[in-house]
């Protein structure tokens, strides 16, 4: 029997969903297409952003330096800012677990997560300043001149690895807390067994620790993967995507095409594009949710 | 037994500093904000002559040429990210019962639609919003904003409390409902009561995410008086030189808020970021 109560429950969030996120998801698949004048033209705007120098640029990748083009840009994200985060993730909840004071240090590391996504924008662009930046200090110090005299947001050859660097530096506090709560849930009476068995730190770690890390990886890996694709405002900020679209991601080249040049159904083109791909980890996330 | 004390010394000096090497970037916008300028232009690490100044928290607070005063900045981003909270949290936490405890038709199919809906980037819905709110005649008002966050919040939230709910026994809904009560009596008088824990995970994590956003009030808010927070400290940018003491103070302000947050209900808000990933 089903309830009558049932729509009091369901109304207010499926009204919300319908009109603000589902009938502008649907929208944005049919611009994408039609052209301008409304005029069906199937698959003509994908084909048109992916040909795109601004979206592909092989004459550039992989020997020449960045503007890559967008898509690349957002593939290159992926291949760096992923194991970097995740790595440094794990070594901090390895590292931080028996310190004095370790949730305050865990709290520091974390903040990069609480703050604004501008603000860290605003600090990448400062901690790579060729006078102000702790990095370039950092450079300098280890005598990587050529390097430290720049500063790195400013210059094509930098820019995206400046983003993405920065971008790590936000982000790692999330696989530290993760891989944290994976680690206290491991029981201790497996390390005493192995203890007994006379196995050695790094056995344990290896034999035990890492396998058990293993659900927490891929939560991490899904979670990171779609931060990675949907990166915008610390690019926003920190370079505008440049220079010369050097460090350009899918979602700014989306709200560029839309709300500067105007060209609706390009963009949405580029939206369908991005959501594909993040449909893959939108799916496992939705799996592992209903269960 | 020594050798345990040194390498329990050891991993903390290790630890310490890394943790303390991680933060330097934050270490140098907090010295860019109480710093006269002079004094950071070749290295805020460089301690030989050591002003504190409040000014630049001054005019960042109250505007100065070419930026909007972050006070208005602040009081815009409170009304946003509270009703933004709110209103979610009623709409979600309703549809989460649903889910949790009746049968209907399509409720398995309704929830999968709701769980990939949390993926779904900003993007996808940016164009036919900004027209559906210029048609509704609520571009760069407090309201669209509201609802577009509203909306935006709702499937996890919706998510998250449905597998809170699950946990929760029946007996006691079954207890009152002998006693007559109806099904949203028990919603309120029952359920969420016993669900504060959670419902504090919700608000930690959607006000810090809505405070922190950026995106859908760049698309929504054009005027000035309307700007939030994160908008204010974007268009900080000067025009021949960057102003690193007005940006590094207004940074500071606007991100005091969610770090408050965070350190208060520090407890919830790991809860809630961990509880709805991982426990699958």
């Amino acid at each position: 029997m089903v309830r009558k109560s049932i729509l009091v429950f369901l109304l207010p969030s499926l009204m919300l969903l319908s009109v603000f996120v589902i009938y502008p998801t649907l929208y944005t698949v049919w611009l994408s297409f039609f052209d301008e004048e409304g005029k069906f033209v199937g698959l003509n705007n994908y084909f048109k952003v992916l040909s795109s120098r601004e979206t592909v640029n092989l004459r550039r990748f992989p020997f020449k330096s960045p503007p890559w083009g967008t898509l690349i840009h957002n593939a290159v994200w992926i291949a760096v800012h992923l194991p970097l985060s995740l790595l440094l993730g794990l070594l901090f909840a390895v590292v931080l677990r028996n310190i004095k004071g370790a949730s305050i240090v865990r709290g520091m590391i974390f903040l990069g997560m609480v703050m604004p996504m501008v603000v860290g924008g605003w600090m990448i662009r400062f901690m790579f300043d060729k006078d102000m930046g702790v990095v370039n200090a950092l450079l300098r110090l280890l005598g990587i001149k050529w390097l430290a005299n720049k500063t790195w947001t400013a210059w094509p050859e930098y820019s995206l690895i400046a983003t993405i660097l920065g971008g790590v530096w936000i982000w790692t506090g999330f696989s530290m807390v993760i891989y944290m709560a994976a680690l206290s849930a491991i029981p201790r009476e497996y390390y005493e067994a192995a203890d007994i068995d006379g196995a050695s730190a790094l056995q344990k770690f290896f034999h035990i620790t890492l396998p058990l890390l293993k659900p927490a990886t891929s939560v991490i890996v899904v979670m990171s993967v779609l931060y990675e694709l949907k990166i915008f405002d610390i690019v926003f900020v920190a370079t505008r995507g440049g220079p010369g679209a050097s460090s350009n991601v899918l979602a700014l080249q989306m709200y560029d095409y839309a709300f500067r040049a105007l060209k609706f159904n390009e963009a949405a083109a580029i939206a369908v594009l991005l959501t594909l791909l993040t449909l893959g980890p939108a799916i496992y996330i939705a799996r592992s949710a209903v269960r | 037994m020594r050798n345990r004390w040194a390498v329990t010394l050891l991993t903390n000096v290790i630890g310490w500093g890394l943790a303390l090497l991680w933060i330097s970037p934050l270490i140098g916008i907090i010295m860019a904000a109480i710093r006269p300028v002079e004094e950071i232009l070749y290295g805020w690490w460089n301690l030989r002559s050591f002003h504190v100044t409040f000014t630049n928290f001054l005019y960042a607070w109250a505007g100065s040429k070419g930026t909007y005063p972050l006070s208005k900045g602040i009081l815009n981003s409170l009304i946003v990210a509270t009703s933004s909270t709110v209103l979610p949290m009623l709409a979600g936490s309703l549809a989460a019962y649903a889910f949790a405890r009746f049968t209907f038709p399509l409720r398995r199919a309704l929830f999968a639609t709701i769980a990939v809906l949390m993926a779904i980037p900003q993007m996808m819905v940016a164009i036919p919003l900004f027209m559906l709110l210029d048609s509704l005649g609520l571009l760069d008002t407090y309201l669209g904003l509201i609802l577009l966050h509203s909306a935006w919040g709702t499937p996890w939230i919706t998510l998250f409390l449905r597998n809170f709910f699950m946990t929760l026994p029946k007996e006691l809904e079954e207890a009152a409902r002998v006693d007559g009560a109806t099904d949203l009596q028990i919603f309120y008088k029952v359920i969420l009561p016993i669900s504060i824990p959670a419902l504090l995970s919700v608000v930690a994590l959607q006000f810090t995410w809505v405070w922190n956003d950026f995106f859908f009030a760049l698309l929504t808010m054009m005027s000035p008086e309307h700007y939030v927070a994160t908008q204010c400290i974007v268009w900080m940018r000067g025009k021949l030189h960057t102003p690193w003491g007005l940006i590094s103070a207004g940074s500071l302000i606007t991100m005091s808020i969610p770090v408050a947050i965070f350190f208060i209900l520090q407890k919830y808000y790991i809860k809630g970021m961990i509880g709805w990933m991982i426990k699958g």
